[in-house]
């Protein structure tokens, strides 16, 4: 059986070189195909990759807290939020935390503008602490970022970004400028170091006021909806506390018993695992999109292999005359279609992976991309698949000829 | 027990509405080391005859003994091992494969015996060198004469060493210096013990062989042995 498959497989190499041109032809729809694949599995994959990394900011042992409007409570206009009592709670009434870090968000808040002098540029203005450095992974470039003071004092300072310093036109250095957001002359005490983009999306374009002058400047009448990041001293306390922190909070909001939280308590694996859901949803429906294409190039290789075996009829017959079996002439197309599908997935890979570097070189500050050995394993798998289950048929055909009806064949 | 036994044997081909008999009750027995010429009229039955010799077709009717085995029980597997191992078969139209080499082409019966890759080579080098070809291993077919190509098919049915040499017009288109040279090699394997069936209509072939089977319309007409010169 060995013997019998060396002979087969060195037959189809003799036959695939034979018909150099055709069998590259044939194998076009894999190398496409596998390509596609490996292209955008490294793309993703290598933005996986990052995206994690980022995430890795928030350290294991933290929780967020953060609202939460379920789909039915927004159509009917509630938005739940989770407001600065919460955090003065949270801050008060549960132990073992080591810091905690409020941030709101500037989404709902009609600060989002700084001007310097005659300039006006649209910003995201955030309000949090001095631990929002860990958090955010902020590095300075000039200057300090946000102090204990800061907040407690309610000082006028800002940290901005690299975007927004070009944008108001403000000195390399632009520590010890003031900027205006809403009534207020702001001091600039730092300027963080450029992030770049992610998908298009410049990372460079914020501006972080301390908590409590953001919520002074903002004028208090608004009671903003904050998200809480808290980190504490002992990672076997996490599930207690989060326990307490969810008591505390359905009691502030006064929600029943058997009704569901506003809001939600998680760690920064369920974070990385919501963002990396994305992502796998985007990796299938791609694969899915991709494996149609792969299943088009099987069935080009069954064709070519089809118009093959009545090419060689003759051959056939001759092979069968002198003594071939059945299992003999099979192992030999099959192999042959098999090979085929393996050099397109082999190609398919090396392409892919190459178009995948060049569309990651080629956005900037987009991570690189990487190739997942899975994803090596599935494309070399599909392949072998494709020319197995389409490489049959032909090569059934021509084991099953008659050998005086194959001669006759002209 | 004779060699080769066929009894009452008829094959039929049907066209349309028509049944064509191209064998009609043929009984013949073949003895091992027998040198037997089938000749015959154009349309007579000779190809179907030695096809079914050669275990490539099957008849109609009829049962076929060879070397004690009933062929007409056999699946198309065990013919195939009958045909690799047991006949050498030499075909009008050479039938050699056009993109292998004499000396690829001489090899591949042995491929599917499972002889090895040296073994394999010796053995068909050995048979080239045999039908004076050694010279033209590496040649494609269509590199070589109708002569050398007839060799290399010569050399193909012998290198499996079978017990019977079936051969249809070997010489059919060929000159009558090859037509000589091939008719000696045939003899020599006689002498070696060779049993040799030979579809000619060329009554000088006929005459070399020491038994002269005529067909006519698909049935045997005259079955006679001539005596050793
Ligand atoms: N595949 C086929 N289908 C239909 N009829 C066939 C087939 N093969 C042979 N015949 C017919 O059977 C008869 C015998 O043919 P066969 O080839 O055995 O003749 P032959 O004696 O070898 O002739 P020749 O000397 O011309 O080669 C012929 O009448 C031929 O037409
Ligand atoms: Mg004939």
């Amino acid at each position: 059986m060995f013997f019998d498959m060396m002979e087969s497989l060195k037959s189809a190499l003799h036959s695939i070189r034979a018909h150099g041109f055709r069998s590259f032809l044939t194998t076009l729809g894999i190398i496409i195909g596998v390509a596609a694949v490996i292209a955008t599995v490294s793309i993703i994959q290598g933005l996986q990759y990052t995206v994690n990394q980022q995430f890795e900011g928030l350290g294991t042992n933290s929780l967020s807290v953060q609202s939460y409007t379920s789909l039915q409570d927004r159509l009917q206009g509630h938005l739940s939020r989770v407001t600065p009592n919460d955090l003065e709670l949270i801050s008060t009434r549960v132990e073992g935390i080591a810091s905690i870090t409020p941030i709101i968000s500037p989404n709902s808040g009609t600060l989002n503008q700084v001007r310097y002098g005659s300039q006006v540029t649209g910003t995201q203005i955030t309000g949090s602490t001095y631990t929002y450095q860990d958090v955010g992974r902020i590095y300075m470039k000039y200057g300090r970022f946000l102090s204990d003071t800061d907040n407690t004092t309610r000082r006028r300072v800002v940290v901005i970004g690299e975007n927004v310093r070009q944008n108001l036109s403000l000195p390399e250095n632009p520590v010890g400028q003031f900027v205006r957001i809403g009534d207020e002359w702001v001091k600039i005490i730092g300027l963080s170091e450029e992030r770049g983009q992610i998908f298009g999306q410049n990372q460079d374009n914020y501006a972080i006021l301390p908590y409590s002058t953001m919520r002074t400047l903002s004028g208090n009448q608004r009671i903003p909806d904050i998200f809480i990041q808290m980190t504490f001293t002992d990672i076997n306390m996490m599930e207690a506390i989060r326990d307490r922190v969810t008591l505390l909070l359905r009691n502030a909001h006064g929600i029943k018993e058997g009704k569901d939280d506003d809001f939600r308590v998680q760690t920064s694996d369920q974070l990385t695992s919501t963002f990396n859901n994305i992502l796998t949803t985007v990796t299938i429906v791609m694969g899915g999109i991709v494996s149609i294409s792969l299943l088009v190039g099987g069935i080009g290789i069954m064709n070519i292999m089809l118009v093959s075996v009545t090419e060689r009829t003759r051959e056939i017959g001759i092979c069968k005359a002198i003594g071939a079996k059945r299992h003999q002439i099979l192992m030999q197309f099959l192999f042959e279609s098999l090979l085929l599908c393996l050099l397109g997935g082999f190609v398919g890979l090396v392409l892919g992976y190459g178009l995948g570097l060049a569309a990651s070189a080629a956005i900037p500050n987009f991570p690189t991309a990487v190739v997942p050995v899975w994803a090596i394993l599935l494309a070399v798998g599909f392949s072998v698949f494709v020319g197995l289950v389409f490489g049959i048929m032909p090569a059934a055909k021509a084991a099953n000829l008659d050998p005086i009806e194959a001669l006759r064949y002209e | 027990m004779s060699l080769l036994q066929i009894n009452d044997l008829s094959k039929e081909y049907v066209m349309g509405q028509q049944i064509l008999r191209a064998l009609d009750h043929v009984t013949l027995s073949i003895e091992r080391n027998d040198y037997v010429a089938i000749t015959g009229t154009s349309g007579s039955g000779k190809s179907t005859m030695l096809n079914i010799l050669g275990c490539l077709d099957r008849p109609t009717e009829g049962n076929y003994v060879l070397n004690g085995k009933d062929v007409s029980l056999l699946n198309p597997d065990e013919l195939a091992e009958i045909r690799n191992r047991e006949i050498g078969f030499i075909f009008q139209s050479f039938n050699l494969l056009t993109r292998a080499t004499a000396l690829q082409n001489v090899m591949q019966p042995l491929i599917y015996q499972g002889v090895h890759g040296k073994e394999r080579k010796r053995r068909a080098i050995e048979a080239l060198d045999h039908v004076n070809l050694g010279n033209r291993m590496d040649h494609l077919p269509n590199q070589l004469s109708g002569g050398q190509r007839q060799r290399v098919a010569i050399a193909r049915a012998l290198v499996t060493k079978p017990s019977i040499l079936l051969a249809d017009e070997p010489t059919g288109n060929l000159d009558s210096r090859t037509t000589i040279e091939i008719m000696k090699l045939f003899d020599e394997l006689h002498k070696q013990n060779q049993t040799i069936i030979i579809v000619t209509h060329e009554p000088e072939i006929a005459n070399h062989c020491l038994r002269i089977v005529r067909l006519e319309d698909g049935h045997v007409a005259e079955d006679r042995s001539r005596e050793k010169a």
